[in-house]
Formats: structure tokens, sequence, C-alpha cells
């Protein structure tokens, strides 16, 4: 008896004008799990992260976290229920300082010692942050903006991450470095993550299942090591 | 769907609410003492007012007044079809010759508005040029009427120039006077040169009213002539008699012929290379660049024809008058010139004479309203930019601008 | 000496009019990308608004008892009743606006402007009020230089202003995340900021301030009149745009140098000319400088 998933999207359509960017997708996310969707430029990867937190309203279809529909709401409203996105380029607040990015990750809690504590917690995980508490967040370099994006997701104590290529513009060890943090907070935190990449390699030996999506539409939804084995990823994804 | 109307009857209830709130301290609270009776008819009003067009917009919601509205636009668009198999010439001649009528039976008062409108249905054009095609928000427009207006009046008064050799040096005058605004300004982009060109105009005010020994400061200029021609006299043999066209029917006809002249000049320059190069600039002026338009020198060129047609319109406006002041070229009267490009439609020739005709003609016939006069252009203006945005009659090529699809 | 010393106290309480007047237009710019046109007008209402209630006051015989109780509140009043105000224009012109072009939020605005200014008119009358003398005009003399009472008020109660907003946008959490706001509304969404209130709330305390100058402006010289809000409004523009739009500190210098400037020009180049310097500043500003003296965050890029 597996426990209900903890996000849900049910045929989910949405478009930029005209233009349908996502033409039915449906997927699930299990507690506990990194999931995660791979699939080249354009394919609209991006764009279901935006319509699950209701940036991008959807057209049709349902989605649904924690057993309720959350299509339709605003998106200001699902970071206090634990749904939280860390954005593709990192979308860090150039004009706010370190300290004052993770300050806005908590803006809805009212406790603050935990949020004291939380914030500590961040800075054993990035370090690097600690020291550049009081730089302003545009001044940081890439892999820096990307940990404090993490960093600021996790200050509102998320039970989902959605993870936007968090590998986008960084060099390879620091890739490394955020993957292995990814693991780290889903398992000691005990955080679902929702992870999209573009480099399908790492991402399907982080995750534990992984969609596969191509215009707009998922294609393949399997275990990460099958999808590692497959063939036609391997030609198509993994540059093989 | 009940539930949406409920939201929205609430929202109109909040809105009610809110805006009594806003009204009772205006007018309630005097130093006689605290009053409700006039705020609340007010209100009354006001509340009867939107709930009417609130009652309309639920209907058209449901498709209850589709039995009106299917007609009435295939109708509409059978009538366009028809008019557009004639020839545009044939509109054209038969259009000028109506217009050509009124002065003959028509009284004092109706050529007294159409005069009117038609000196503002030469303003619009020309600050269509620099909004509607060129995509500038001109907020100092009036200065060059007044530009214009005063070059007339001066070379009148002093010289006694005649109006027909003062129209083209009144309208280089206004021409410099928009290449002089324009140089320093254009490089900004939209909002900053809204604000500068507002500030540009007040300026231009400011030099009419303080510099006295010109312009004789606030009192304004007085017994300017009005145009003259020299007209053959059949009476005693043929002689050419000079006459000064001091009648309205006369000025109706001089400035029928300054509006056909704009309006024809606008519709070249509206499809000729430089009109497309506009037009570019307008949808993205950054791609407009790159591909090879000079974009500095042609919004200047915008601005200075945009203030020939002004100028042309001043120095009508003063030979008409036959009197000039600074309170003729107030910042109100940039914002109504704007407001009728608007409301018409940008960059439609017969959408800013339509909106023309609504601001000018169609207050008078609620003459008695007068003083809410500004009160619903404001409205308007804000009504027409949340319903329709591209005005009454929008014209046919009208994207977006680069700035806004991102 | 004591010319110049005079002209800088007359300098320093206008600067700070418009500085508080700047704010609105600063933050509003900050946050939303829009010259708030009808600005001006919610200074005028505020003006309006320290009439009505002062001669309310005045009237019923408490101004004469509580002078400083009924200034007190009338200025409490009048803020809140523009910042009520300010978001029901925010709501109803500009709110449905926001994905539209900035051409059709502009010239809403100017609509929105020209209505207010003639709401205002056709409420109270064209012609100007006047205001109950609260302090009959005790002066203090240092020296040869000449302060009144009302002024020195005036001038605490601007620095008192600008303090405490300085103090909300870079101290308090509310502050931070209006700046959040301002920087990346669709990020400041995804964490939880709902950016229509945040927006509203900008809205009103920017209202909230140029009532406030209203008021002290009614005092200062007197009178009010529908129309005042017109050019003090294009003046604080010029102030914003002097420090930088969108910059907050660069409002409040800003308008200080536009006040100064003015009241020596009108002192020692031209009394008549004197609304003129303004829009040269403005104009050579944007011209040589457009990012502003304080130089930080305005590019063609920024959305």
């Amino acid at each position: 008896m597996t426990p209900p998933p903890i996000l849900e999207l049910r045929d989910v359509r949405s478009a930029y004008g005209r233009i349908e960017a996502l033409k039915g997708i449906s997927l699930a996310v299990n507690p506990g799990e990194i999931v995660t969707i791979i699939g080249a430029n354009g394919a609209g990867k991006s764009t279901t992260l935006m319509t699950i937190c209701g940036v991008v309203p959807p057209t049709a279809g349902e989605v649904r976290y924690d057993g309720e529909v959350i299509s339709g709401r605003n998106p200001d409203l699902l970071p206090p229920r634990g749904l939280c996105q860390v954005p593709e380029g990192r979308r860090i607040f150039p004009r706010l300082t370190v300290e004052e990015n993770l300050n806005m990750g908590a803006f809805f809690r009212k406790d603050q010692d935990q949020i004291a504590r939380d914030m500590e917690h961040a800075f054993t995980l990035f370090p690097v942050l600690k020291e550049r508490r009081r730089q302003r967040g545009g001044t940081l370099s890439g892999g820096e903006q990307q940990m404090l994006a993490i960093a600021r997701a996790l200050m509102s104590k998320p039970r989902l991450l959605l993870l936007d290529e968090p590998s986008l513009g960084l060099a390879p060890l620091i890739v490394k470095r955020i993957f292995e943090i990814v693991k780290q907070i889903n398992q000691q935190d005990g955080v679902t993550i929702l992870l999209v990449e573009q480099n399908a390699n790492l991402a399907l030996q982080l995750a534990t299942r992984g969609y596969v999506m191509e215009t707009g539409q998922v294609v393949l939804e399997d275990s990460a090591a099958n999808l590692l084995k497959n063939p036609e990823i391997r030609k198509a994804y993994l540059g093989e | 769907m009940t539930l949406e109307y409920k939201k929205i009857f609430q929202k109109w209830a909040l809105g009610l609410a809110w805006f009594y709130l806003l009204l009772w301290p205006l007018m309630g609270i005097t130093p006689d003492g605290l009053s409700f009776a006039p705020s609340l008819k007010v209100w009354a009003t006001v509340a009867a007012g939107t709930a009417f067009f609130l009652f309309i917009w639920i209907l058209k919601q449901q498709g209850r007044l589709d039995f009106f509205s299917r007609p009435a636009i295939s109708l509409g668009r059978s009538v366009g079809k028809a008019v557009g198999a004639l020839p545009n010439k044939l509109l054209a001649v038969a259009a000028i010759a109506a217009l050509c009528l009124p002065p003959l039976f028509a009284g004092r008062y109706v050529l007294d508005v159409s005069i009117n409108v038609m000196i503002y249905v030469c303003l619009g054009l020309g600050l269509n040029i620099v909004v509607g095609l060129c995509g500038l928000l001109d907020l100092g427009y009036i200065a060059f009427y007044g530009v214009g207006a005063y070059t007339y009046a001066l070379l009148s008064i002093n010289y006694a120039v005649p109006f027909w050799l003062c129209l083209p040096v009144a309208a280089g005058m206004a021409a410099i006077a928009g290449c002089i605004i324009g140089y320093p300004t254009l490089r900004m982009r939209g909002d900053y040169l809204a604000i500068v060109t507002l500030g540009f105009g007040e300026i231009v005010r400011l030099i009419l009213n303080n510099w006295m020994e010109l312009t004789n400061g606030p009192n304004g200029i007085l017994g300017i002539n009005a145009p003259g021609v020299w007209w053959p006299n059949w009476a005693d043999g043929f002689t050419l008699e000079h006459i000064w066209l001091k009648k309205l029917p006369y000025l109706y006809y001089v400035i029928l012929g300054l509006a056909l002249f704009t309006i024809l000049a606008v519709h070249r320059l509206n499809y000729s290379r430089i009109g497309r190069a506009w037009e570019a600039i307008r949808e993205d002026e950054t791609a407009a660049e790159l591909m090879g338009v000079n974009t500095f020198r042609l919004k200047l060129l915008a601005y200075a024809m945009g203030a020939v047609f002004g100028g042309l319109a001043g120095a009508f406006f003063a030979a008409r008058m036959r009197f000039v002041s600074p309170n003729s070229f107030l910042f109100i009267e940039s914002a109504m010139v704007l407001s009728m490009v608007v409301l018409g439609g940008m960059a439609s020739i017969p959408g800013i004479i339509l909106g023309t005709l609504a601001l000018i003609a169609l207050p008078e016939f609620f003459r008695d309203f007068e003083q809410y006069r500004m009160l619903a252009f404001g409205g308007a203006m804000t009504i027409m930019m949340l319903f329709r945005p591209k005005g009454l009659w929008p014209a046919k090529r009208l994207g977006q601008r680069s700035e806004e699809s991102q | 000496m004591d010319f110049f010393l005079q002209q800088c106290i007359n300098g320093l309480t206008l600067g700070g009019f418009y500085a508080l007047i700047a704010l609105g237009y600063t933050m509003v710019f900050g946050v939303i990308q829009l010259i708030n046109f009808a600005h001006g007008e919610f200074f005028a209402a505020g003006g309006y608004m320290g009439v009505i209630l002062l001669s309310f006051c005045a009237s019923m015989g408490f101004l004469e008892t509580h002078p400083l109780l009924c200034l007190g509140g009338s200025m409490l009043l009048a803020m809140g009743y523009c910042a009520m105000l300010a978001m029901a224009v925010e709501k109803i012109a500009y709110m449905p606006l926001r994905r539209a072009s900035r051409l059709s939020m502009l010239l809403s605005a100017l609509g929105m402007s020209i209505f207010l200014q003639n709401g205002l008119m056709l409420t109270q009358g064209v012609y100007s009020k006047s205001y109950p003398t609260v302090f009959t005009n005790k002066v203090l003399h240092l020296g040869n230089v000449s302060i009144s009472y009302m002024q020195i008020m005036t001038l605490a109660l601007t620095a008192g202003l600008l303090v405490g907003l300085n103090a909300l946008v870079f101290r308090t959490r509310i502050g931070t995340a209006m700046r959040a706001t301002a920087q990346d509304k669709v990020m400041s969404a995804l964490v939880g900021i709902n950016a229509n209130r945040v927006i509203s709330m900008t809205f009103a305390i920017g209202a909230g301030l140029a009532a406030a100058a209203g008021i002290m402006v009614g005092m200062y010289y007197g009178t009010v009149r529908y129309d005042m809000g017109f050019v003090p409004g294009i003046k604080a523009f010029a102030a914003a745009v002097l420090g930088g739009i969108g910059n907050i500190t660069g409002a409040m210098l800003g308008g200080l140098i536009i006040g100064l400037v003015e009241i020596f020009a009108a002192a020692y180049i031209s009394g008549e000319y004197k609304d003129v310097f303004a829009f040269i500043i403005l104009i050579a500003m944007l011209y040589f400088r457009p990012t502003g003296i304080m130089g930080e965050n305005v590019d063609d890029t920024r959305v």
C-alpha cells in the first residue's frame, strides 16, 4: 500500500498566448522521492514547474498537491503550504543582501526563533553564504547564487521542493557539490524533490524515477535506473 | 458560474462602499457641521449607473444580448463592405462636397463648433504622427500650437505680414521648436520622454507668460489680422479687391482647406517609406535600428512633422480669434488632444476624426453639464484604456511596442 | 550671508515637500515601473483634507483649545484618506493594466489625474481655500535670519517622515518584501509574497507622504487650490529622476536639491522663471546622466 502522491498532475495543459506549451501532462510525485524531468530545450519542463506553482495558469486539467486541487490559485499561497520552487536562472533578489534574501524565503513565517535556527542550518549547509551574509545577492558568483536560491527555498521549510536546472551555467565541480546537497536535503530533511534538469546523466543518477518530456508532452516514464539503461535515452540525452 | 457572479457583486459592493468613504469627507464635512444628503445623492447616482452597466455586462456575458448584437455586427460588416466596394476617390469627393455645404445654410453656432473641430483635427493628426505612428508619448504638444499662434500674431502685429505667408513661417518655427525640444529628449525612452515633453510644454508657456517685451505676457496680443485674399471684383470692370476673411463662413473654408491638407499629408506620410520606418520604431525600436533605420533622425523628423501641423493650426487659431494669450496653451489642452488620439484610435486617421468629434462636438449637446466635461474626459480616458485600448476605430496596422512584449 | 542662510532654510523647507512627494513617484515606479501621474492629485487631496478637517475643527472651537491635537489628528486622517484614495485608484486604473502596454498604463494614469483634479474642483470649488490660522505667525530670530515656528515644525515633521520611511523600507520585513517585489515579481510570489498587497501598500505609503506634504504646503502658504498638485507633481518627479528613479534615498536628496535650486534661482536669477529651473535640471539630468545622481538601477533592460 503506497501512500498517496504528494503532487499529482492530471492532463494539465497551459499556453503562452495562443501557443500551447503543455499538451496534457500527467505525472505524480510520491513523498520522499527524488523525481526528475529530463528533456531538451523548449520541451516544456520549466513551464511545467511554473504551471504547478500557478505562475502560468493552466488552461485545462488539474494540479493536486497533498490531495487538494491547487490549480488556479495564486502562486503566493503555495509556499506556506510547503510547496516551494527554485526557478530557472536562480532569480536571486539582486539588490537584497544574502541575509535579506534568506529572510524573504521565510516571509510568511512568524516563528522568529525557528527562522534564526533555520538560517544557521542553511549556513552550515552552505558555509560560503555565511561569509557573504551582508553582501548583495547580485554580487555573488553563479554557484553561490544557486546555493543562495536553494537555501532561500529551504527557509520556507518545504515538504516538496521544485528545482529547475540547478546546474545551469555552473562549473562541473560546483554542480557536483550542489547535487550532493540536494541529496542531503532529500535524505536528512526528508524533503521530496522534483528536479528538472538538462544534464540527464547527473539527474538520473540522483533520482529514483524520471519522466522524459518532448514538445510539451511526457513521452516516457520509468525508474531512473531503467532510464539510464534505455538505449534510446542514452542516445538522445546522454550523448552516445 | 453563480459563484463568479457572487464575487463580482461583492467587488461591486466593496467598491461602492469604498467610493462613499472617499466621497463623504469631500462633500460632507463642512465648517457648518456634518451633512450626508448631498454626498448620498451623488453616491446613489453613481451606484445606479454602475449597477446598470454591470447588468448590461452580465447580460452580455450570458449571451442574452446576442439577438441584438449579432445582427448589428453583421449589418456593420455589410455596410463596411458596401462602402469599401466604392472607389475611394468617389468617397473622398462626396465627403469634401458635403463638407463644403454647411456655411451655405448653417448658423453661426454650428460653424463655430465645426471650426473648432477642424482645428483639433489638425492638432490630433499632428500629434498622431508622434504618438500614433512613432510611438513617442508627447505631453507638451500644445507648445507647438502656441509657437505657431505666436509666430503669426507677432508677425502680423509688428510687420503686418499676411496670413498666407505666415503659414509656412509658423510651420517652420514650430518645426524648429520641435527639433530643439526633440534633440535632447529623444534619446530617452517612453516614460521619461512623456514627462520631459510635459516639462518643455510648461517652459514654453512660462516663457510666453513672462517675456513681457515680446509677448505682452498674460495679457496676450490683441488685434491680429484675419486672413486676407485678393478677390476679383466684376462690379466696374475687372479689379482685384483685398478683403479680410473675418466672417465665419470664410474662416470655415480656410480651416477646411488646412484640415484636408493635413489629412492628405498624414495619410501620405503614413503609407510612405518614412511612415513604415516610424511604425517599425514604434513596434520595436531596437529591431528597427538593427535593420538600418536611423531611429534618432526619424524620431526627430516625426517630432518636427508633428510640430508643423501644430504650428499650422496655431497660426489659424491666432487669425481666427484675432487674439492670443498663454492661457490658450495650458497642459490640459495637450491632454485633450492626446485623449482625442487615444479615444479615436492611435495611428488611425478616421479614428482621430471620430475622437475629435466625440470630444468637441458631443459636449456641445450637453452644455448644461459643462462643468463635468473634464471629469468625463479623465474618466473616459481611463475607461478606454481598460476596455478598448486601441480606440474607437483602431488602425489596421498596430502591434505591440517592443518594451511591452517582454 | 544672512540672506544666503535665509534662502537655505526656505530652500530646505520647500525641498522637504518635494522630497515627500517624490518618494511616492519613486516607490511606485520602483515596484510597477509606472509614472503615476495622479500622484500630484494625492498631494492636492491631502491639502484639501487638511483644510476641510481643520476648518471643521475651527468651527467647532477645538482648534483654539487643542491646536496640536487637531493638527495631528487632521494630518493622520488626511494621510489615511489619501492612502485609501491611492489604493482605490490603483485597483481601478492600474491593476487591470498590469500586463498591458506601458503607454496604456501611462494614459490611464493621466486620465485618473484629470479625473481626480476635476473631482476636487467639483466638490470643493474653483477658488482657492484658505487654511485657518493655526499658529499665528510667530517667528524666531537668529541674528538676521528668521525662522517661523511653522517652518521649524514643517522641517521637523518632514525629517521625521523621511527617517521613518527609510526605516520602514530598509529595516523591516515588510519593507524588504517591498524591495523584493520591485526586483522580481514572479520570484517574490514564489516565496509567498502577495504582490498585489505589496503594490497597494506602496501606493498607500506614497500617497500618505504626499498628503502630509499637502497639508504642510497648505499651512505654509495658507491656501490650497484644486490644481495645486500639477506643478509640484512635475517638480517632485524631476526630483525623483534626479535621485535615480526607484531609489528612495535618491528621491529625498533630489527633492532637497530641487527645492534649494528653485529658491536660489528665484532669489539670485529670476523669480518669474523659477519654475523653469526644475525642468531644466530634469532635462539636463536625463540627458547627461539618466541613472540619477545616485546612479544605481536604471537601465533599458530593467522590466
